[in-house]
């Protein structure tokens, strides 16, 4: 038997796992939220937002959703907040400021 | 009808393949296993199979290639000895732990140094504990055999692991000798279709081969993996006896010869085993009551059969075609060794090395081998904890 | 007929040695015998000395050794005789074949004692009245069947024939040449003692 990847963690029994850890199913990073190891995160200033775009494809981590092709708030649940957008912004529409805080 | 013929070891080989038809091959050329591709390639080029040739720049490509065809869904094989094999070990892990049940015939050479060309185990000994199924020759026939029975093993549902088929270099590889060959539709039929049920190329599923993993999971993927070598047991014996419907030849894990109820054993792998046969056929006609031991089946090794089948033997050689620098013999000398002591025997026994870069055993030098056997189980003569065979010195 | 019979070859790289033993080995398949056909490697180069070996049995072969005591022994280039031991383990009541062109009065001296008998053949002279060209192991094959009688030499002269047939189907002159090659052999070949 093995399981799909969202039920897979570090009490699975090794009779569980795929063979040689294999994954047989699409976008499982999704399931991984990578936004806990935030420790500065980036905040979106809507207002002075142009929706020039620049920063979805500087993004190392596909966290600015983009639809019907204007941006929107940002997938805290994957956003490392490393401050590439912040940087890059032309407008100074993207703040970095500390998580948890 | 089946067809007798004669050929040497690597056309044999060539010859499974061609029946076999596999959909990938890449391989390097090496001595003595350059043959086997040559072969192939010929076979391709004629027409005659549409296996798909991938010339590449190396071993470790030759592995690479393999193991990408394989995970894709393509039945894979390929062809390499010592050296050639040694520039593929990092990969050979990485076949091995990803599942994959490619099949390669390995002519087995003598690493370097110093440097040659002929027969020895350190190639494929080195690589035991790499994960893949080791099944051995003792010539011709067995080789082309055992290359057929290959796929079967590896691509079973409770396998999913490599298979390599040995022979020794140049003494079975290049030595043309009778063989029977089976007709290619029954040989079809037997090996049949690979269907795996995941598979990169699969339209309707998508695959991660090969992920990293963090010290909570690996532990428990190898764990996973030497199951799987535990159920290759099962699994060889199963298709050894289709085999044998369909051919009439038996195989196991290992085969006894006169051993039943002999007094004085040779353990070994390989070539040296027709020789050891001789010796002892010569040495029953003197009253001695001699036996061999052919190990086939290295990986998984069968140490419980094996300690059943020699307890019984007052004095045991273990002869190995390699050194393994531990200081106290060969790989198969520790492996049989320990298999007598969970079998809680009491034989006395000797590990050989022999056969080193091609060094040729002669049926006298057998003879000689259980002449000290009989000495040693007598308490006549004391042995080092192994020694080499026809050394000079 | 000898339940088995081994045979040692000597050449020189080039010189087709290799395949006359692979060719002994076929063509003794070919009626019937259980054989072995087997070269000894080293690095392969052209000039060095080399050995070859046949195991013609009526019985499964199952050694794998070289042949240390050959009932026959084909020397293929006579300047081998100079530097390897071309006799060594020859059974006495065997034969050793060489292709020289020297006297039988030349030769003896060079077998290290060797008491058994001695057949002397002018390969190249074979060679050149058939073929044309230099190509020692075709006559020197022909001379070993008829010493060693492994088989009859007209049954010999037939599976050749079929199987030079299917290899020189494009060339039937090639073909000719070869088989009045082996029968010549037959002819020219002779025992000095």
């Amino acid at each position: 038997m093995s399981l799909n990847a969202e039920f897979i963690n570090e009490n699975t029994k090794w009779q569980d796992l795929t063979e040689g850890l294999q994954i047989y199913e699409p976008g499982t990073s999704r399931q991984f939220c990578t936004g806990e190891w935030r420790t500065d995160m980036p905040v979106w200033l809507k207002e002075k937002c142009r929706q020039c775009l620049l920063c979805v494809p500087y993004c190392p981590d596909s966290s600015i959703p983009v639809k019907e092709k204007q941006r929107e708030d940002f997938d805290y649940d994957h956003c490392k907040g490393c401050g590439i957008c912040a940087k890059i912004c032309p407008f100074g529409a993207i703040e970095m400021k500390r998580a948890r805080d | 009808m089946p067809t007798k013929t004669r050929m040497s070891g690597n056309e044999a080989v060539a010859h499974a393949i061609k029946q076999i038809n596999p959909d990938v091959m890449p391989a390097f050329p090496i001595t003595p296993s350059t043959e086997i591709p040559q072969f192939v390639a010929s076979m391709i080029a004629n027409g005659e199979i549409d296996t798909e040739f991938i010339p590449v720049e190396s071993e470790h490509s030759a592995m690479s290639a393999a193991i990408g065809a394989s995970a894709a869904g393509a039945r894979a094989v390929t062809a390499t000895s010592s050296c050639g094999m040694a520039l593929m070990w990092e990969v050979l892990y990485v076949a091995a732990s990803s599942r994959l049940p490619i099949v390669m015939a390995l002519v087995n050479r003598g690493l370097t140094g110093p440097l040659n060309i002929n027969a020895e185990h350190s190639d494929s000994m080195g690589a035991r504990d790499s994960g893949w199924i080791q099944i051995y020759a003792e010539n011709n026939q067995e080789v082309y055999d055992n290359f057929l029975q290959a796929h079967r093993i590896a691509e079973h549902k409770d396998v999913h692991l490599p298979v390599m088929i040995c022979q020794d270099g140049f003494i079975t590889s290049h030595a043309v000798e009778n063989i029977t060959l089976w007709d290619d539709e029954p040989v079809r039929k037997f090996v049949g279709e690979y269907r795996p049920e995941h598979y990169l190329l699969k339209e309707d599923e998508s695959m991660a081969v090969g992920p990293y993993a963090l010290s909570p999971y690996c532990m428990e993927a190898k764990k996973a993996q030497a199951e799987a070598m535990k159920r290759a047991r099962k699994v060889i014996l199963d298709v050894a006896s289709e085999f044998e419907k369909l051919t009439g030849r038996r195989y196991g894990f290992f085969e006894e010869y006169r051993l039943e109820d002999a007094e004085y054993a040779v353990v070994a792998i390989g070539s040296v085993c027709g020789t050891a046969k001789d010796a002892v056929d010569a040495l029953r006609e003197k009253g001695v009551k001699a036996g061999l031991l052919k190990i086939r089946v290295f990986r998984p090794f069968p140490a419980e059969e094996i300690g059943a089948a020699l307890k019984h033997c007052r004095g045991i050689a273990i002869m190995d075609r390699a050194e393994s620098y531990s200081a106290q013999g060969g790989p198969l000398g520790a492996e049989v060794t320990a298999a007598l002591y969970r079998a809680q025997a009491v034989s006395k026994t000797v590990n050989i090395v022999y056969g080193l870069s091609g060094r040729d055993v002669r049926v006298e030098d057998m003879e000689n081998v259980y002449e000290s056997l009989e000495k040693l189980a007598n308490g006549e003569t004391e042995f080092p904890e192994y020694f080499y065979l026809g050394l000079r010195e | 007929m000898r339940h088995l019979t081994e045979i040692r070859w000597h050449g020189r790289g080039g010189q087709g040695a290799k395949t006359a033993a692979l060719l002994l080995a076929d063509v003794a398949f070919k009626v019937g015998k259980q054989v072995q056909g087997f070269p000894e490697y080293g690095p392969e180069r052209m000039g060095a000395p080399i050995t070859a070996y046949d195991r013609i049995s009526d019985s499964p072969i199952r050694v794998h050794s070289n042949i240390y005591n050959p009932d026959f022994v084909a020397v293929v280039d006579d300047t081998l005789l100079h530097t390897v031991d071309v006799t060594a383990g020859l059974k006495e009541d065997g034969a050793i074949l060489i292709n020289t062109v020297k006297t039988p009065e030349e030769i003896l001296p060079l077998l290290n004692g060797y008491g058994g008998r001695v057949y002397l053949l002018d390969a190249r002279k074979v060679c050149m009245a058939t073929l044309g060209q230099y190509f020692p192991n075709t006559p020197m094959l022909a001379a070993m069947v008829k010493i060693s009688q492994v088989m009859e030499t007209d049954v010999f002269l037939k599976e050749m024939e079929t199987s030079l047939q299917h290899k020189f189907e494009r060339k039937p002159e090639v073909l000719e040449g070869n088989l009045k090659a082996l029968r010549l052999a037959l002819e020219e070949v002779k025992e000095c003692r």
